[in-house]
């Protein structure tokens, strides 16, 4: 590849985003697909499309975010750091979104999408419960019927989401195939999504699946990165040194990272769920564990075994727990221009703890492992240096496992 | 001009025969991979024209709870692509004739390598593909080097594959069309064979191939009438589901498995037989 001009022009027209992407969906799809594109295409040229969005996020989600400088978790971290190290961190509070997370933002443009399109049902996938709970919210708001497909063993884990997704008025189907998790629901969404075209539009909440999903997901989620540009300029007149954001999916990473790309010092950097370790073979980490495969209607990095068949993710956030990855991060790990590292199980658990004691906030288990490596990061960047961290969900849903996971019976 | 493949000259010869084709479906490697390859063998002796062999994928996007779990029952009796092959060339070591399609996920063949893949497949008398998962716009990526190896490719067109939209599935279709009869999943609906006269009348505006409908055909009169409403009548859930029949409690075949399943092939190809154009 030569050198490239910009790193946000992609995908190209058929969706590729270098090697990674494209539409590799069964043929009952890909009309609806097609019109899906051309219907994504349309809206973003009519203003009136981006007014009721913009409508809907500032009285309904509650865009802007704030952008809050963390000041005892700073302090915190440079209590061992050199005495000229230690970043400025601040977090982008996309946990304060109404619905307690980032999905919120996507949901609502794919929503607003889908009536444009007389779509009269919609499903979605989900595996924390956040993107179930945003997706259930906004069909409430708009009345139309609304189908979750879960995991099993999610939806154990996850109880007081499944007891919100029904409150909303949503029909949660447990998944028992596979292992019960969010690649699984996912694998059910399409097939309803198959035997339905005609009225139904599938919510894909991560900035994966067929083109244009992985586009449109991105674009939805990239208010988070253009308000953290205006927000830090106002704060601090400059742009970030650094981007850290936790990584399922990726579609809260994208969020933050996209309008960033172009900018070559901003370092940009991604978290995955390293769950027991990535030796031990239990983790999620597909593009530290992973290679690159064809799963859910495109090419990225995906935990596989030699024969080609997707292994288990494992992680103690539900939200992560998927062997694949958006593609676009795949090509941005490939050209170079963000870096991926990941984060434990263990090592989530007590940046959740550190986080709720000192800063009163009570992060999701998804940032926890993006924090954990801020904790690793901020103590070695200068001290004048600036570090954006996105909490993209808030942790009350994670309660019940972080007690378990710590011993403490409720 | 080639000469005519497996898969023309067995739907010349049915055409001289004046009866439409059965085309059966199994896994490969369900429940085992010895009783698969047993049943395959057997297959054309019960009355299958043209086999067509799931090549098992732990994530079968387009499949049915049946077929779905006779993937998994395969991968966790040690199948693999290779062994998939194997099985293949196994089969044509004493079946020069019954044309062999396989049918699957893209993923395992990336995985084992595009041009290594369309060779060994070539080699082992593989006839066709069937890729869910690869529409006429990725076909740079399995379907022209398999056209170029001299595999056929066979598209599926389905309910909402309208007209305009025929004549982009069908270029670089060969062998013949598969029609997916529902909009849906493998193995969940039945079809009315009024409609499936429609949607033939429709393909055949477009292409001169000949026509394979599939998905909701689990009896021998449903396969008697679809068969004559296109050219082949594909079943698939039915079958497996006659193995998971014949499953110990452990998921183990039971004694007997082979000539079970044998026995309802039978059926299916009875009813294809009873039903000649006069």
């Amino acid at each position: 590849m030569g050198t490239l001009n910009t790193f946000r022009a992609g995908p190209d027209e058929t969706g590729h985003f270098g090697l990674f992407g494209g539409r590799f969906v069964a043929e009952t799809l890909m009309p609806l697909i097609l019109d899906v594109e051309r219907a994504y295409t349309a809206a973003r040229q009519d203003p009136s499309y981006q007014a009721e969005y913009d409508y809907y996020a500032k009285h309904y989600v509650g865009r802007p975010s704030p952008l809050y400088f963390a000041e005892r978790l700073t302090a915190e971290l440079r209590k061992d750091a050199a005495d000229d190290k230690g970043a400025k961190v601040y977090f982008k509070r996309d946990e304060l979104n109404h619905t307690g997370s980032h999905k919120a933002n996507n949901v609502l443009g794919q929503i607003l999408l889908a009536r444009r399109m007389g779509k009269t049902r919609i499903i979605a996938e989900t595996g924390a419960g956040q993107h179930g709970v945003a997706t259930a919210t906004f069909c409430a708001l708009f009345d139309l019927p609304c189908v979750i497909y879960m995991g099993a063993t999610d939806i154990e884990r996850q109880a007081p989401n499944v007891f919100r997704m029904k409150l909303l008025g949503a029909e949660v189907r447990p998944v028992t195939s596979g292992t019960g998790t969010l690649k699984d629901a996912m694998n059910d969404g399409l097939r309803d999504w198959v035997a339905n075209v005609e009225n139904t539009f599938y919510i894909i909440g991560t900035a994966a699946g067929p083109h244009p999903y992985p586009a449109m997901v991105r674009d939805f989620q990239s208010i988070i990165g253009q308000e953290v540009r205006e927000q830090i300029m106002e704060a601090e007149g400059r742009l970030p040194d650094a981007l850290v954001a936790c990584i399922g999916g990726g579609s809260n990473a994208i969020g933050l990272f996209h309008p960033f790309l172009d900018d070559k010092d901003v370092r940009i950097v991604g978290v995955e769920a390293a769950g027991h370790g990535i030796p031990t073979g239990e983790h999620a980490a597909s593009l530290t564990g992973g290679r690159p495969g064809v799963l859910h209607g495109n090419r990225t990095y995906l935990l596989q075994n030699d024969d080609g068949q997707i292994t288990d993710a494992h992680s103690i956030s539900a939200g992560l727990d998927y062997p694949g990855i958006g593609p676009e991060h795949s090509w941005l790990h490939d050209t170079g221009r963000a870096e991926y590292v990941s984060a434990t199980d263990s090592e989530a658990l007590e940046a959740f703890q550190l986080c709720s004691r000192i800063e009163g906030i009570i992060p999701a288990l998804e940032p926890a492992h993006a924090l954990a490596h801020v904790c690793k990061l901020a103590p070695q960047m200068d001290r004048d240096a600036l570090l954006v961290m996105n909490m993209c969900g808030r942790g009350d849903k994670d309660v019940f496992t972080v007690a378990e996971a710590l011993g403490v019976k409720l | 001009m080639s000469a005519p493949s497996r898969i023309e000259r067995r739907f010349a010869d049915l055409k001289a025969e004046g009866r439409g084709a059965l085309v059966t479906f199994v896994t490969a490697g369900d429940p085992d991979p010895e009783t698969a390859l047993e049943l395959v063998k057997g297959l054309p002796g019960a009355g299958a024209d043209l086999i067509e062999l799931g090549m098992p994928f732990s994530d079968p996007m387009a499949e049915g709870p049946t077929i779905q779990a006779s993937s998994l029952r395969a991968l966790n009796a040690g199948m693999t692509l290779a062994k998939t092959l194997d099985m293949v060339r196994a089969f044509r070591a004493g079946d020069d004739a019954t044309p062999i399609i396989l049918m699957g996920y893209y993923n395992p063949i990336y995985i084992y390598g595009v041009e290594r893949f369309v060779s060994d497949a070539k080699e082992a008398g593989v006839d066709g593909l069937i890729m869910v998962d690869l529409p006429p716009e990725e076909d740079e990526e399995l379907c022209l080097p398999a056209l170029k190896a001299g595999i056929h490719w066979i598209r599926l067109a389905t309910p909402t594959t309208d007209d305009k939209r025929l004549p982009t599935v069908l270029n670089n279709t060969s062998g013949f069309v598969y029609y997916v009869s529902i909009m849906g999943i493998t193995g969940t609906k039945t079809v009315p064979v009024d409609h499936v006269r429609e949607a033939v009348a429709r393909l055949r505006r477009h292409t001169d191939l000949p026509i394979a409908v599939g998905f909701g055909i689990r009896t021998p009169e449903a396969a008697a009438a679809i068969s004559q409403a296109g050219d082949a009548a594909v079943v698939g859930s039915a079958i497996v589901d006659a193995i998971k029949a014949e499953l110990d409690d452990h998921g183990k075949a039971k004694p007997g498995l082979v000539a079970k399943v044998l026995a309802f092939v039978e059926s299916l190809s009875n009813g294809v037989r009873s039903n000649r154009a006069a």
